[in-house]
């Protein structure tokens, strides 16, 4: 059971970096927004995941992103800070805080609104950071709300998407 | 000691974020000093594989256009053979010109990897130090400057794009000559910025802006873009002009990179004579 569990987040982890460093990296919407989908990674990792494996995990993912867009560390820290708050706004959200072992937080799980509340919230925390690591020294900090909020809002409407794809995918 | 151990212990989830966001900071600030990570950097060998391999797939979308392009060039240097000439005079041969002594040498290469939404841009090539390019070499298209090589491995190079906030390109207004400097402040890669033209001279909307080639990493007379509107900022002493670039850096594929023969020469030269002048 563990074995087959580390097999898909592995294929998953891999699909996921794909997709973000082919596919998402060549879009640039209005000459500079570009939607962050490997966050997605973090947010499906299942509710009992030990807390270091977590971090651990954030961290390596957000530098593999890095090692294709000449960032380095940023993706990785901006990253941190979303694993870091992970468990905070799961408890934040729902009334229970115990679940099932390989429980993940999926649509057919917890349904369509709490799924999108915790997607803005984390991929919020994450952008914010990124873009504040980023530009730390040039940019006015309306500047960086406003592309944290566009940004965000693509990369929230990729992921819900993707969201619904495998829901359906898992009913049939 | 042992209370120490259980608190950093209960709150392991705390200080393991901590620990990682510092190696993470760590990453960032070396490698905004440096740019030397040899190893998790798009210039490595994996990575630029996996980028050749993509702009391989790429490349048939665009060979519309390219052909297009080489057609053009392949005319302008038609032009240019001696054989389109007519020999007027048969009595006059030239055995050594040393009216024309060669001081620029072009080596083509292909964008691999190129971005234009981060503040600090990059472009990597597929040639490197095995075909001749070294740092600090200029890259130009055959519209506009593109950006200098930073890095280079053996196959591979790494150029810091005009859009990067450590370039700074002597130039001049095609007009009157005049010395500026143009640098890109962010926002949008179709725009940069020229600074340094003092207030009493006339500009117009159009004019168009060359390279200086004071700096010897880009011949004189490369084109650079036109001034799309200008201001003088309350409290400045110069006009601060925008241009819009000639160069689309959103669609680069084939480049050149500048040789300069004489560049050894020339800096030794000028560090020789400023040393002596302090």
């Amino acid at each position: 059971m563990i074995e087959y569990s580390t097999l898909k987040q592995t294929g998953r982890f891999i699909i996921i970096l794909g997709i973000q460093i082919l596919i998402l990296n060549q879009i640039h919407l209005g000459g500079y927004i570009t939607p962050f989908f490997y966050p997605l990674f973090i947010l499906l990792l299942p509710f009992q995941t030990k807390g270091y494996v977590v971090l651990l995990l954030a961290f390596f993912t957000g530098l593999a992103v890095d090692m294709f867009s000449n960032s380095l560390g940023m993706h990785a820290a901006a990253t941190l800070f979303m694993a870091f708050f992970r468990p905070g706004i799961i408890r934040l959200l729902s009334i229970k805080t115990e679940f099932e072992p390989e429980v993940e937080p999926r649509i057919h799980v917890m349904g369509k609104v709490w799924i999108l509340t915790y997607t803005v919230m984390l991929i919020f925390i994450h952008h914010l950071s990124l873009f504040l690591i980023e530009v730390f020294r040039f940019y006015e900090l309306g500047e960086i709300l406003a592309k944290t909020i566009i940004s965000a809002g693509f990369s929230v409407i990729i992921i819900m998407l993707t969201h619904f794809l495998m829901g359906s995918a898992r009913k049939t | 000691m042992r209370n120490l151990f259980n608190f950093i212990l209960k709150h392991y989830f705390f200080f393991l974020f901590v620990l990682l966001q510092v190696v993470a900071f760590m990453l960032i600030v070396q490698n905004n000093t440096y740019h030397r990570s040899f190893f998790i950097n798009s210039t490595n060998l994996l990575a630029g594989n996996i980028y050749s391999l993509q702009s391989n797939v790429r490349g048939y979308f665009n060979l519309q256009s390219i052909n297009r392009q080489l057609v053009i060039e392949n005319e302008t240097f038609r032009n240019q053979q001696a054989s389109s000439f007519l020999k007027t005079d048969q009595t006059i041969f030239t055995f050594h010109d040393t009216l024309h002594q060669r001081q620029f040498t072009y080596i083509n290469a292909r964008v691999i990897n190129n971005s234009v939404r981060d503040r600090n841009n990059y472009i990597t090539l597929n040639k490197g130090r095995m075909q001749g390019v070294k740092p600090d070499m200029g890259v130009i298209t055959h519209n506009g400057v593109v950006g200098i090589v930073k890095d280079v491995s053996n196959n591979f190079s790494s150029v810091l794009s005009t859009l990067h906030s450590d370039i700074q390109i002597s130039a001049k207004l095609t007009k009157n000559n005049q010395l500026g400097t143009v640098l890109w402040e962010g926002y949008d890669y179709r725009k940069a910025t020229m600074l340094y033209i003092p207030p009493h001279l006339e500009l117009e909307v159009g004019d168009s802006i060359i390279t200086s080639g004071f700096s010897h990493i880009f011949p004189e007379n490369v084109f650079i873009g036109t001034i799309s509107d200008y201001e003088i900022r309350r409290g400045d002493n110069f006009y601060t002009i925008e241009i819009d670039l000639a160069c689309d850096f959103n669609s680069l594929e084939n480049v050149y990179v500048v040789k300069n023969i004489f560049r050894e020469e020339l800096d030794m030269l000028e560090s020789e004579s400023r040393s002596l002048i302090r």
